[in-house]
Protein backbone atom coordinates (compact mmCIF):
# COMPACT_ATOMS: atom_id res chain seq x y z
CA UNK A 1 0.00 0.00 0.00
CA UNK A 2 1.03 3.74 -0.40
CA UNK A 3 -0.19 7.34 -1.42
CA UNK A 4 2.10 9.00 -3.60
CA UNK A 5 3.39 8.45 -7.58
CA UNK A 6 5.54 9.03 -9.87
CA UNK A 7 3.51 9.85 -13.40
CA UNK A 8 4.31 10.29 -16.84
CA UNK A 9 1.25 11.52 -18.71
CA UNK A 10 1.29 12.82 -22.48
CA UNK A 11 -0.80 15.40 -22.71
CA UNK A 12 -1.81 16.94 -26.25
CA UNK A 13 1.37 15.61 -27.69
CA UNK A 14 3.37 16.49 -25.06
CA UNK A 15 5.11 15.06 -22.02
CA UNK A 16 3.63 16.39 -18.12
CA UNK A 17 5.33 14.88 -15.32
CA UNK A 18 4.04 15.23 -11.52
CA UNK A 19 4.38 13.58 -8.37
CA UNK A 20 0.26 12.77 -7.35
CA UNK A 21 -1.24 11.72 -3.95
CA UNK A 22 -3.53 8.45 -4.28
CA UNK A 23 -6.49 10.72 -3.60
CA UNK A 24 -5.95 13.32 -6.45
CA UNK A 25 -8.37 13.52 -9.29
CA UNK A 26 -6.80 14.11 -13.27
CA UNK A 27 -9.02 16.93 -13.09
CA UNK A 28 -7.21 18.19 -10.16
CA UNK A 29 -3.80 17.51 -11.26
CA UNK A 30 -3.75 19.13 -14.34
CA UNK A 31 -5.95 21.96 -13.79
CA UNK A 32 -3.05 22.38 -11.29
CA UNK A 33 -0.35 21.63 -14.44
CA UNK A 34 -2.04 24.71 -15.71
CA UNK A 35 -4.53 22.98 -18.87
CA UNK A 36 -7.04 25.09 -17.26
CA UNK A 37 -9.32 24.47 -20.67
CA UNK A 38 -10.75 21.55 -18.53
CA UNK A 39 -13.56 22.71 -16.72
CA UNK A 40 -14.82 21.69 -12.96
CA UNK A 41 -18.55 21.32 -12.54
CA UNK A 42 -20.31 18.71 -10.67
CA UNK A 43 -17.54 16.53 -9.54
CA UNK A 44 -19.51 13.33 -9.64
CA UNK A 45 -19.97 12.13 -13.38
CA UNK A 46 -23.00 14.02 -13.83
CA UNK A 47 -22.33 16.96 -16.39
CA UNK A 48 -19.53 16.09 -18.21
CA UNK A 49 -17.57 19.63 -18.14
CA UNK A 50 -14.41 17.78 -17.52
CA UNK A 51 -14.01 15.43 -19.59
CA UNK A 52 -11.35 14.49 -22.12
CA UNK A 53 -10.07 11.99 -23.90
CA UNK A 54 -7.74 9.02 -22.42
CA UNK A 55 -6.04 6.82 -24.56
CA UNK A 56 -9.14 8.04 -27.30
CA UNK A 57 -11.96 7.65 -25.24
CA UNK A 58 -14.37 10.13 -23.43
CA UNK A 59 -13.70 9.91 -19.03
CA UNK A 60 -14.46 12.66 -16.20
CA UNK A 61 -11.49 13.39 -15.00
CA UNK A 62 -13.43 14.38 -12.13
CA UNK A 63 -14.12 10.44 -11.55
CA UNK A 64 -10.40 9.28 -12.79
CA UNK A 65 -7.71 9.15 -10.53
CA UNK A 66 -4.13 10.84 -12.12
CA UNK A 67 -2.62 8.16 -10.32
CA UNK A 68 -4.27 5.83 -13.39
CA UNK A 69 -2.83 8.03 -16.21
CA UNK A 70 0.87 7.33 -15.69
CA UNK A 71 2.24 6.58 -19.51
CA UNK A 72 -1.19 7.57 -21.26
CA UNK A 73 -2.19 10.04 -23.36
CA UNK A 74 -5.19 13.03 -22.87
CA UNK A 75 -6.61 14.81 -25.00
CA UNK A 76 -7.71 18.67 -24.08
CA UNK A 77 -10.17 20.46 -25.81
CA UNK A 78 -6.85 21.96 -27.04
CA UNK A 79 -5.47 19.12 -28.25
CA UNK A 80 -8.49 18.92 -30.47
CA UNK A 81 -7.99 22.41 -32.09
CA UNK A 82 -7.04 25.84 -31.42
CA UNK A 83 -7.39 29.95 -32.87
CA UNK A 84 -5.93 29.13 -35.96
CA UNK A 85 -6.68 25.80 -36.60
CA UNK A 86 -10.17 24.62 -35.52
CA UNK A 87 -11.34 21.47 -35.38
CA UNK A 88 -14.74 21.18 -37.97
CA UNK A 89 -16.58 20.21 -34.32
CA UNK A 90 -14.97 23.63 -32.85
CA UNK A 91 -16.32 25.76 -36.36
CA UNK A 92 -19.88 24.12 -36.17
CA UNK A 93 -20.40 25.35 -32.60
CA UNK A 94 -19.35 28.89 -33.46
CA UNK A 95 -21.05 28.55 -36.96
CA UNK A 96 -24.57 27.30 -35.39
CA UNK A 97 -24.30 29.43 -32.17
CA UNK A 98 -24.06 26.18 -30.07
CA UNK A 99 -22.65 27.55 -27.45
CA UNK A 100 -23.96 30.34 -24.53
CA UNK A 101 -21.67 30.63 -21.62
CA UNK A 102 -19.77 27.74 -23.04
CA UNK A 103 -18.63 26.28 -19.70
CA UNK A 104 -19.65 23.15 -20.82
CA UNK A 105 -18.66 23.21 -24.45
CA UNK A 106 -15.24 21.60 -23.55
CA UNK A 107 -16.26 18.11 -22.36
CA UNK A 108 -19.20 18.50 -24.71
CA UNK A 109 -16.85 18.48 -27.83
CA UNK A 110 -14.64 15.98 -26.36
CA UNK A 111 -17.85 13.83 -26.38
CA UNK A 112 -18.95 14.75 -29.74
CA UNK A 113 -15.36 14.20 -31.03
CA UNK A 114 -15.40 10.45 -29.69
CA UNK A 115 -19.23 10.08 -31.06
CA UNK A 116 -18.00 11.08 -34.50
CA UNK A 117 -14.96 9.12 -34.76
CA UNK A 118 -16.64 5.65 -33.87
CA UNK A 119 -20.03 7.21 -35.98
CA UNK A 120 -19.30 9.07 -38.67
CA UNK A 121 -23.24 9.28 -39.50
CA UNK A 122 -24.84 9.28 -36.50
CA UNK A 123 -28.62 10.19 -35.92
CA UNK A 124 -30.21 12.60 -33.78
CA UNK A 125 -30.56 9.86 -31.40
CA UNK A 126 -27.08 8.29 -31.92
CA UNK A 127 -26.12 12.26 -31.19
CA UNK A 128 -28.21 12.42 -27.86
CA UNK A 129 -26.48 8.96 -26.56
CA UNK A 130 -23.26 10.00 -27.08
CA UNK A 131 -23.73 13.56 -25.23
CA UNK A 132 -25.62 11.88 -22.68
CA UNK A 133 -22.86 12.74 -20.05
CA UNK A 134 -22.69 15.94 -20.80
CA UNK A 135 -25.39 18.68 -19.22
CA UNK A 136 -25.75 22.21 -20.44
CA UNK A 137 -28.28 24.62 -18.65
CA UNK A 138 -27.93 27.53 -21.42
CA UNK A 139 -29.02 26.49 -24.29
CA UNK A 140 -31.74 23.85 -24.59
CA UNK A 141 -29.07 21.24 -26.37
CA UNK A 142 -31.06 22.21 -29.93
CA UNK A 143 -28.07 24.30 -31.52
CA UNK A 144 -25.52 21.43 -29.95
CA UNK A 145 -27.12 18.48 -31.69
CA UNK A 146 -27.26 20.77 -34.76
CA UNK A 147 -23.52 21.44 -34.62
CA UNK A 148 -22.57 17.90 -34.35
CA UNK A 149 -24.48 17.39 -37.09
CA UNK A 150 -23.51 19.97 -39.25
CA UNK A 151 -19.69 19.00 -38.49
CA UNK A 152 -20.60 15.12 -38.96
CA UNK A 153 -21.18 16.48 -42.44
CA UNK A 154 -18.29 18.79 -43.05
CA UNK A 155 -16.05 15.14 -41.59
CA UNK A 156 -17.53 13.18 -44.37
CA UNK A 157 -17.14 15.64 -47.37
CA UNK A 158 -13.78 16.15 -45.67
CA UNK A 159 -13.37 11.99 -45.92
CA UNK A 160 -14.98 11.92 -49.75
CA UNK A 161 -12.93 14.78 -50.93
CA UNK A 162 -9.43 13.08 -49.83
CA UNK B 1 -10.59 17.11 -2.50
CA UNK B 2 -11.32 13.56 -1.74
CA UNK B 3 -9.84 12.55 1.31
CA UNK B 4 -6.70 10.99 1.84
CA UNK B 5 -6.56 6.84 1.12
CA UNK B 6 -4.16 4.05 0.44
CA UNK B 7 -3.55 2.78 -3.01
CA UNK B 8 -2.26 -0.81 -4.37
CA UNK B 9 -1.58 -1.65 -7.99
CA UNK B 10 -1.42 -5.17 -8.53
CA UNK B 11 0.10 -6.56 -11.84
CA UNK B 12 -1.72 -9.80 -12.07
CA UNK B 13 -4.96 -11.34 -10.24
CA UNK B 14 -2.99 -13.71 -8.77
CA UNK B 15 -1.25 -10.62 -6.46
CA UNK B 16 -4.92 -8.78 -6.04
CA UNK B 17 -6.47 -11.66 -4.28
CA UNK B 18 -2.78 -11.85 -2.12
CA UNK B 19 -3.42 -8.10 -1.22
CA UNK B 20 -7.16 -8.73 -0.70
CA UNK B 21 -6.67 -11.51 1.69
CA UNK B 22 -3.65 -10.07 3.68
CA UNK B 23 -5.80 -6.21 3.96
CA UNK B 24 -9.29 -7.31 5.33
CA UNK B 25 -10.07 -3.61 5.63
CA UNK B 26 -8.96 -2.96 1.67
CA UNK B 27 -11.26 -2.76 -1.16
CA UNK B 28 -11.35 -3.61 -4.99
CA UNK B 29 -11.10 0.06 -7.12
CA UNK B 30 -12.40 -0.52 -10.72
CA UNK B 31 -13.84 2.28 -12.71
CA UNK B 32 -14.23 4.14 -9.58
CA UNK B 33 -17.61 5.75 -11.00
CA UNK B 34 -19.57 5.76 -8.05
CA UNK B 35 -16.49 5.01 -4.93
CA UNK B 36 -15.22 8.92 -6.14
CA UNK B 37 -18.61 10.69 -5.57
CA UNK B 38 -18.79 8.20 -2.28
CA UNK B 39 -15.55 9.22 -1.15
CA UNK B 40 -16.28 13.21 -1.98
CA UNK B 41 -19.27 12.87 -0.31
CA UNK B 42 -18.16 10.92 3.14
CA UNK B 43 -20.75 7.67 1.74
CA UNK B 44 -17.30 5.66 1.87
CA UNK B 45 -14.97 5.56 5.00
CA UNK B 46 -13.03 2.37 3.45
CA UNK B 47 -9.44 4.58 2.92
CA UNK B 48 -7.03 0.87 1.55
CA UNK B 49 -8.12 0.07 -2.03
CA UNK B 50 -6.77 -2.57 -4.53
CA UNK B 51 -6.76 -0.81 -7.90
CA UNK B 52 -7.96 -3.26 -10.55
CA UNK B 53 -6.75 -0.72 -13.57
CA UNK B 54 -3.75 -2.94 -14.57
CA UNK B 55 -6.10 -6.11 -14.68
CA UNK B 56 -6.47 -6.75 -18.64
CA UNK B 57 -7.45 -10.31 -17.81
CA UNK B 58 -10.35 -9.62 -15.96
CA UNK B 59 -11.71 -7.56 -19.45
CA UNK B 60 -12.87 -9.79 -21.95
CA UNK B 61 -16.09 -10.97 -23.14
CA UNK B 62 -16.14 -14.81 -23.82
CA UNK B 63 -18.62 -17.01 -25.68
CA UNK B 64 -17.92 -21.10 -25.17
CA UNK B 65 -21.25 -22.54 -26.32
CA UNK B 66 -24.09 -21.46 -25.25
CA UNK B 67 -22.27 -19.40 -22.70
CA UNK B 68 -21.45 -16.00 -22.34
CA UNK B 69 -18.70 -14.95 -19.45
CA UNK B 70 -17.90 -11.16 -18.92
CA UNK B 71 -14.63 -10.42 -16.50
CA UNK B 72 -14.96 -8.00 -14.40
CA UNK B 73 -13.50 -5.42 -15.10
CA UNK B 74 -15.34 -5.41 -18.65
CA UNK B 75 -16.86 -1.96 -19.16
CA UNK B 76 -20.57 -0.85 -20.17
CA UNK B 77 -18.90 0.87 -23.13
CA UNK B 78 -16.76 -2.52 -23.62
CA UNK B 79 -20.81 -4.26 -23.83
CA UNK B 80 -22.25 -2.18 -26.03
CA UNK B 81 -19.11 -2.43 -28.33
CA UNK B 82 -20.20 -6.11 -29.07
CA UNK B 83 -22.97 -6.32 -31.60
CA UNK B 84 -23.59 -9.79 -30.18
CA UNK B 85 -24.57 -8.88 -26.64
CA UNK B 86 -27.59 -7.37 -28.43
CA UNK B 87 -28.79 -11.45 -28.92
CA UNK B 88 -26.38 -12.75 -26.31
CA UNK B 89 -28.56 -10.75 -23.72
CA UNK B 90 -31.05 -8.25 -25.41
CA UNK B 91 -31.88 -6.72 -21.43
CA UNK B 92 -28.43 -6.13 -20.55
CA UNK B 93 -27.79 -4.54 -23.83
CA UNK B 94 -30.38 -2.52 -23.49
CA UNK B 95 -29.47 -1.48 -19.58
CA UNK B 96 -26.19 -0.17 -21.33
CA UNK B 97 -27.68 1.88 -23.52
CA UNK B 98 -28.88 4.27 -21.03
CA UNK B 99 -26.36 3.51 -17.97
CA UNK B 100 -24.92 6.96 -16.66
CA UNK B 101 -23.42 9.46 -19.34
CA UNK B 102 -20.71 8.15 -22.24
CA UNK B 103 -17.75 8.74 -20.12
CA UNK B 104 -19.20 7.04 -17.31
CA UNK B 105 -19.92 4.18 -19.43
CA UNK B 106 -16.62 4.24 -20.50
CA UNK B 107 -14.82 3.72 -17.28
CA UNK B 108 -18.34 2.17 -15.59
CA UNK B 109 -17.32 -1.79 -14.57
CA UNK B 110 -19.83 -4.44 -15.09
CA UNK B 111 -18.26 -5.78 -11.35
CA UNK B 112 -18.45 -2.77 -10.40
CA UNK B 113 -22.16 -2.43 -10.28
CA UNK B 114 -23.17 -5.48 -9.34
CA UNK B 115 -21.04 -5.50 -6.52
CA UNK B 116 -21.90 -1.87 -5.25
CA UNK B 117 -25.16 -3.41 -4.26
CA UNK B 118 -27.20 -0.24 -5.41
CA UNK B 119 -31.05 -1.02 -5.82
CA UNK B 120 -30.58 0.70 -8.66
CA UNK B 121 -27.85 -0.77 -10.39
CA UNK B 122 -29.13 -0.72 -13.95
CA UNK B 123 -27.24 -3.93 -15.26
CA UNK B 124 -28.53 -6.28 -12.18
CA UNK B 125 -32.39 -6.52 -13.11
CA UNK B 126 -31.29 -8.13 -16.76
CA UNK B 127 -28.92 -10.29 -14.85
CA UNK B 128 -31.06 -11.95 -12.88
CA UNK B 129 -33.82 -12.41 -15.34
CA UNK B 130 -30.17 -13.93 -17.49
CA UNK B 131 -30.45 -16.19 -14.23
CA UNK B 132 -26.65 -15.54 -14.21
CA UNK B 133 -24.49 -16.64 -11.86
CA UNK B 134 -21.71 -14.56 -10.41
CA UNK B 135 -17.86 -16.23 -9.93
CA UNK B 136 -16.61 -15.01 -6.04
CA UNK B 137 -12.95 -15.26 -6.32
CA UNK B 138 -10.12 -15.45 -3.21
CA UNK B 139 -6.53 -16.27 -2.37
CA UNK B 140 -8.06 -19.96 -1.14
CA UNK B 141 -10.56 -20.43 -4.06
CA UNK B 142 -13.26 -19.68 -5.96
CA UNK B 143 -17.14 -20.15 -5.78
CA UNK B 144 -19.92 -19.66 -8.06
CA UNK B 145 -22.80 -18.06 -6.87
CA UNK B 146 -26.53 -17.69 -8.68
CA UNK B 147 -26.43 -13.60 -8.74
CA UNK B 148 -30.32 -14.30 -7.44
CA UNK B 149 -28.44 -15.45 -4.21
CA UNK B 150 -26.04 -12.36 -3.90
CA UNK B 151 -27.82 -9.95 -2.54
CA UNK B 152 -28.90 -10.38 1.26
CA UNK B 153 -29.87 -6.48 2.04
CA UNK B 154 -29.45 -2.84 1.22
CA UNK B 155 -25.93 -2.98 -0.50
CA UNK B 156 -25.06 -6.04 1.23
CA UNK B 157 -24.20 -9.20 -0.56
CA UNK B 158 -23.06 -12.62 0.48
CA UNK B 159 -19.46 -11.63 -0.56
CA UNK B 160 -16.60 -11.88 1.97
CA UNK B 161 -14.02 -9.00 2.51
CA UNK B 162 -11.12 -11.39 1.36
CA UNK B 163 -13.48 -12.21 -1.71
CA UNK B 164 -13.49 -10.77 -5.38
CA UNK B 165 -16.22 -10.91 -7.74
CA UNK B 166 -14.22 -11.85 -10.91
CA UNK B 167 -16.98 -12.90 -13.59
CA UNK B 168 -20.68 -13.08 -14.81
CA UNK B 169 -21.72 -15.59 -16.74
CA UNK B 170 -25.55 -16.97 -18.34
CA UNK B 171 -26.80 -18.97 -21.02
CA UNK B 172 -27.80 -17.29 -24.16
CA UNK B 173 -31.39 -16.62 -24.43
CA UNK B 174 -33.17 -19.63 -26.18
CA UNK B 175 -35.21 -19.37 -29.73
CA UNK B 176 -38.73 -17.91 -29.13
CA UNK B 177 -38.13 -15.99 -26.17
CA UNK B 178 -37.82 -12.44 -25.29
CA UNK B 179 -35.75 -10.20 -22.85
CA UNK B 180 -36.52 -6.87 -21.94
CA UNK B 181 -35.74 -3.79 -19.80
CA UNK B 182 -37.18 -0.72 -19.23
CA UNK B 183 -35.11 2.29 -17.00
CA UNK B 184 -37.89 4.83 -15.82
CA UNK B 185 -35.81 7.72 -14.78
CA UNK B 186 -36.16 11.65 -14.83
CA UNK B 187 -34.71 11.42 -18.53
CA UNK B 188 -32.81 8.43 -20.37
CA UNK B 189 -28.95 8.24 -19.11
CA UNK B 190 -27.53 10.66 -16.85
CA UNK B 191 -29.87 10.23 -13.99
CA UNK B 192 -30.40 7.28 -11.50
CA UNK B 193 -33.76 4.86 -11.76
CA UNK B 194 -36.81 5.67 -10.31
CA UNK B 195 -38.33 1.80 -10.94
CA UNK B 196 -36.60 -0.55 -13.04
CA UNK B 197 -38.19 -3.71 -14.74
CA UNK B 198 -36.60 -6.55 -16.26
CA UNK B 199 -38.61 -9.36 -17.85
CA UNK B 200 -37.50 -13.15 -19.55
CA UNK B 201 -40.28 -14.90 -20.97
CA UNK B 202 -39.80 -17.83 -23.75
CA UNK B 203 -42.93 -19.57 -25.51
CA UNK B 204 -43.33 -23.03 -26.23
CA UNK B 205 -45.90 -25.06 -27.48
CA UNK B 206 -48.30 -21.74 -27.24
CA UNK B 207 -47.74 -21.36 -23.57
CA UNK B 208 -45.19 -19.57 -21.53
CA UNK B 209 -42.14 -21.87 -20.33
CA UNK B 210 -39.80 -19.42 -18.83
CA UNK B 211 -40.81 -16.83 -17.00
CA UNK B 212 -38.28 -14.35 -15.10
CA UNK B 213 -39.10 -10.89 -13.75
CA UNK B 214 -36.71 -8.74 -11.91
CA UNK B 215 -37.31 -5.13 -9.97
CA UNK B 216 -35.01 -2.55 -9.25
CA UNK B 217 -35.21 0.71 -7.09
CA UNK B 218 -38.30 -0.63 -5.54
CA UNK B 219 -36.48 -2.41 -2.33
CA UNK B 220 -33.75 -2.73 -0.53
CA UNK B 221 -31.91 -4.88 -2.89
CA UNK B 222 -32.73 -5.60 -6.72
CA UNK B 223 -35.30 -8.85 -6.75
CA UNK B 224 -37.01 -11.50 -8.79
CA UNK B 225 -40.33 -11.27 -8.14
CA UNK B 226 -41.11 -15.63 -7.77
CA UNK B 227 -44.89 -15.66 -7.50
CA UNK B 228 -45.54 -13.46 -10.37
CA UNK B 229 -42.98 -15.58 -12.51
CA UNK B 230 -45.26 -18.83 -11.48
CA UNK B 231 -48.17 -17.31 -12.24
CA UNK B 232 -47.38 -16.96 -15.61
CA UNK B 233 -45.51 -20.35 -16.14
CA UNK B 234 -47.48 -22.94 -18.19
CA UNK B 235 -49.96 -20.74 -18.96
CA UNK B 236 -51.48 -19.20 -22.38
CA UNK B 237 -50.73 -15.30 -21.39
CA UNK B 238 -53.72 -13.28 -21.40
CA UNK B 239 -54.68 -9.54 -20.25
CA UNK B 240 -55.87 -10.75 -16.97
CA UNK B 241 -53.58 -13.12 -16.13
CA UNK B 242 -50.68 -10.84 -16.81
CA UNK B 243 -52.52 -7.87 -14.66
CA UNK B 244 -52.40 -10.36 -11.88
CA UNK B 245 -49.03 -11.24 -12.22
CA UNK B 246 -48.29 -7.58 -12.00
CA UNK B 247 -50.18 -7.12 -9.50
CA UNK B 248 -48.34 -9.90 -7.54
CA UNK B 249 -45.04 -8.48 -8.53
CA UNK B 250 -45.65 -4.96 -7.44
CA UNK B 251 -47.14 -6.60 -4.07
CA UNK B 252 -43.55 -7.82 -3.44
CA UNK B 253 -42.13 -4.63 -3.29
CA UNK B 254 -41.49 -2.51 -0.57
CA UNK B 255 -40.02 1.00 -1.75
CA UNK B 256 -39.18 3.90 0.35
CA UNK B 257 -39.68 7.83 -0.54
CA UNK B 258 -36.46 9.46 -1.80
CA UNK B 259 -35.68 12.68 -3.71
CA UNK B 260 -36.53 11.13 -6.35
CA UNK B 261 -40.21 9.32 -6.09
CA UNK B 262 -42.44 8.21 -3.91
CA UNK B 263 -43.43 5.05 -2.25
CA UNK B 264 -46.49 5.32 -3.77
CA UNK B 265 -44.97 6.04 -7.46
CA UNK B 266 -42.65 3.47 -7.48
CA UNK B 267 -45.41 0.71 -6.56
CA UNK B 268 -47.71 1.74 -9.40
CA UNK B 269 -45.16 1.81 -11.87
CA UNK B 270 -44.20 -1.22 -10.88
CA UNK B 271 -46.80 -2.82 -11.29
CA UNK B 272 -47.40 -1.19 -14.79
CA UNK B 273 -43.85 -1.37 -16.01
CA UNK B 274 -44.66 -5.46 -15.21
CA UNK B 275 -47.60 -5.75 -17.02
CA UNK B 276 -46.22 -3.31 -19.77
CA UNK B 277 -43.32 -5.19 -20.36
CA UNK B 278 -44.44 -8.97 -20.02
CA UNK B 279 -47.19 -7.86 -22.43
CA UNK B 280 -44.50 -6.60 -25.18
CA UNK B 281 -42.57 -9.81 -24.27
CA UNK B 282 -45.59 -12.24 -24.89
CA UNK B 283 -46.61 -10.33 -28.24
CA UNK B 284 -42.94 -10.44 -29.45
CA UNK B 285 -42.96 -14.27 -29.10
CA UNK B 286 -46.56 -15.51 -29.16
Amino acid sequence: MSNEKNVSVIVNGSEVKFVTPSHRTLLEALRHEGFVEIKCGCEKGDCGACAVLLDGEPVDSCLTLAWHVDGREVTTIKGIGHHGKADPLQKAFIETGAAQCGYCTPGIIIAAKSLLKDNPNPSLADIKRGLSGNLCRCTGYTRIFEAVQLAAKELRAEGEAA
Amino acid sequence: MLPPFDLCEPQSLADALQALSKHSDARPLAGATNLVPDLRDKRETCRNFISLEALDELRYIKRDGGRVTLGARTTIADILDDDGMKTDAPALYASAQIFGGAMVRTAATIGGNICCGSPSADSVPPLLTLDADVTLSSACGERTVPIDEFYVDYKKTVMRSDEMLTSVSWNVPPQGSANLFYKLARRKGDAITVTGVAVMIAVQGGVCSTARIALGSVGPTIFRAGAAEDMLMGKALSEDIIEQAAKAAADRCSPIDDIRAGAGYRLQTAHSLTRRLVTQAWQQIA
